[in-house]
């Protein structure tokens, strides 16, 4: 009998950003995805980090555990974003006490009790789905500072056809041996440092007869809204300029340099 | 005494130039000077084989250091070859770039999907704080090289010793800041480093005291993957050594191969007590994680 095509979506980085999160949502389902990912970091950045919350709970999202939600559900002091900076460590902070203090101890409680990993099939692929990277939460890995050999090892050692991670906030994908992938699904909560105000979710398609096919998807939202919602809250007029401009304002110093030639900041 | 493990070859140094360098500084952990040859230059098929053997370990990013790395004469046939293989990190004192080399480097990242990084070494925002550390003329000479490769379209990661007090590092950093943004680096990259008390250093202000170790009560609920013997291997003119400030150390040289030298190491000195004081003293900060909560 002939196996049917398989369609997932994919997503990290809410960031407490529930507009785009909304538009995500509706754009997957009306593309027929039979399951939603969500690969972690639900708060941050945004306002009203409950509103995120609630929406991700209540469509049945698969979420597994981010760094910020391993330190938002257990209280921990900061994000363990891993920012080196004295400036990107500031703006964090600000981020991570507002997110603590507006998030529902039930919400936190869910946060503590998802994996910090989930194994998909997708057709007959091993799909590992993780925050950073299979061997540490917060490892970030950025398209142009990851060799090809190391993703190759990941893949071995972790028994995967594909990996799907997210954390940096930038997607990229590669081809590895054997027909195998990594894949940096994205973020929805905050534009990719490149000008332009949507943010990025991403489908993966298994038909038999084409083998997986990949598709980074943009998702327009009222990104105007957003900002207003986040100055209202006081957040910093940084995180708003970022919403509105496309381009990072913060979190700066982690970027190599070729991610970071592309902003302006 | 503690042992760690190399979990993975994440990081692949080079001690390209070795000791040799064109400067003499006064706080320099392993003596560099035009005129020390205890290790010598790299040649090209010794790079070549580590990184052909590098494939098979899936390392994921590759440094280069000395000396200065640009007084070796194939130094950018050499980071035009790794590019191939991954991302690449070069240490530098900025002194000898030149323009030749950078439009070479510039189309071969272009051409590249990984980045390659300068990072430039300048102790301090002005000569009067730079010079007497790096010497005479120094600060003007780096910072000729900083504004050549940011001409180039590179944005260099100004890297800065500390060897002033710490109360003083968010001025020290400011001044940094506005010097780099004032002489036309419109958006600065910096990475502080602690100082090594070993060699030159040790004679500037002091060496290690005996109780600056690592124990095995500190390593309990540590993250190891914060040190660098964890994920890295140096290549040196005398073989695989353990990390890039222990050249010197006999204890250091692992093995001819990356394959030999995959054990684990004793971290018995006191430098090792700034890598677990620091963290991840030698990475660039995007290749960092922070510490898993203990």
């Amino acid at each position: 009998m002939k196996q049917p095509t398989e369609r997932i979506a994919c997503f990290g980085g809410v960031y407490s950003n529930y507009l785009a999160l909304e538009a995500a949502l509706r754009d997957a389902q009306r593309r027929g995805a039979e399951r939603i990912y969500c690969l972690g970091d639900f708060g941050a950045f945004g306002p009203h980090p409950n509103r995120s919350l609630e929406l991700l709970r209540s469509s049945n999202v698969i979420a597994i555990q981010g760094n910020y939600d391993q330190s938002i559900g257990h209280a921990f002091a900061d994000c363990q974003c891993g920012y080196t900076d004295p400036r990107d460590n500031h703006f964090a902070q600000l981020s991570y006490d507002y997110t603590l203090a507006h998030t529902n101890e039930d919400h936190r409680a869910w946060m503590r009790s998802l994996p910090a990993q989930w194994r998909i099939e997708l057709g007959p692929l091993r799909v590992l789905a993780c925050h950073g990277s299979p061997r540490k939460m917060n490892e970030f890995l950025w398209e142009s500072t990851t060799s090809t050999q190391f993703l190759d090892h990941l893949v071995t050692q972790y028994d995967a056809d594909v990996i799907l991670a997210t954390h940096t906030g930038i997607k990229w994908q590669r081809a590895l041996s054997g027909r195998r992938r990594f894949i940096n699904v994205g973020v929805l909560g905050r534009p990719e440092n490149d000008g332009h105000r949507h943010v990025w979710y991403t489908m993966l398609e298994y038909a038999p007869s084409e083998g997986l096919s990949v598709e980074f998807i943009p998702v327009e939202y009222d990104a105007g809204r957003l900002a207003r919602e986040m100055v209202a809250e006081r957040l910093p007029g940084e995180f708003v300029e970022t919403i509105l401009s496309g381009y990072w304002t913060t979190c700066l110093e982690v970027l190599p340099s070729k991610e970071r030639r592309r902003g302006k900041h | 005494m503690p042992s760690v493990a190399l979990s993975h070859l994440d990081h692949l140094w080079f001690q390209v130039s070795g000791t040799l360098c064109n400067l003499t500084c006064q706080h320099c952990f392993i003596r560099c000077s035009p005129t020390n040859d205890q290790f010598g230059y790299l040649d090209l098929d010794t790079v070549r084989r580590h990184l052909a053997e590098s494939v098979r370990l899936g390392v994921k990013e590759y440094y280069f250091t000395g000396g200065e790395p640009f007084l070796h004469r194939q130094m950018t046939q050499i980071l035009v070859e790794t590019l191939r293989y991954g991302p690449a990190t070069v240490l530098t004192n900025g002194t000898v770039l030149k323009d030749e080399w950078l439009e070479t480097l510039r189309l071969a990242e272009a051409d590249s999907c990984y980045s390659l990084e300068f990072r430039v070494s300048i102790d301090g925002f002005s000569a009067e704080t730079n010079d007497p550390i790096r010497g005479q003329g120094t600060f003007e000479r780096a910072m000729r090289g900083v504004l050549k490769l940011v001409d180039f379209g590179f944005l260099p990661i100004i890297t800065a010793a500390r060897t002033w007090d710490i109360l003083q590092e968010d001025t020290v950093v400011s001044c940094f800041v506005a010097m780099l943004k004032k002489r036309g680096y419109a958006r600065p990259r910096l990475k502080i480093l602690p100082t090594l008390h070993l060699g030159a250093e040790e004679e500037r202000t002091h060496g290690y005291r005996r109780t600056e170790r690592v124990t095995d009560a500190m390593l309990e609920t540590f993250d190891r993957t914060q040190l660098i013997c964890e994920h890295s291997r140096i290549v040196t003119d005398r073989g695989v050594c353990v990390c890039p400030i222990l050249i010197e150390s006999p204890d250091a040289l692992l093995g001819g191969t990356l394959g030999d030298s995959l054990q684990p190491f004793s971290l018995n000195h006191g430098a090792c007590y700034t890598c677990y004081q620091y963290g991840a003293i030698c990475s660039n900060p995007s290749s960092q994680s922070a510490r898993e909560p203990e």
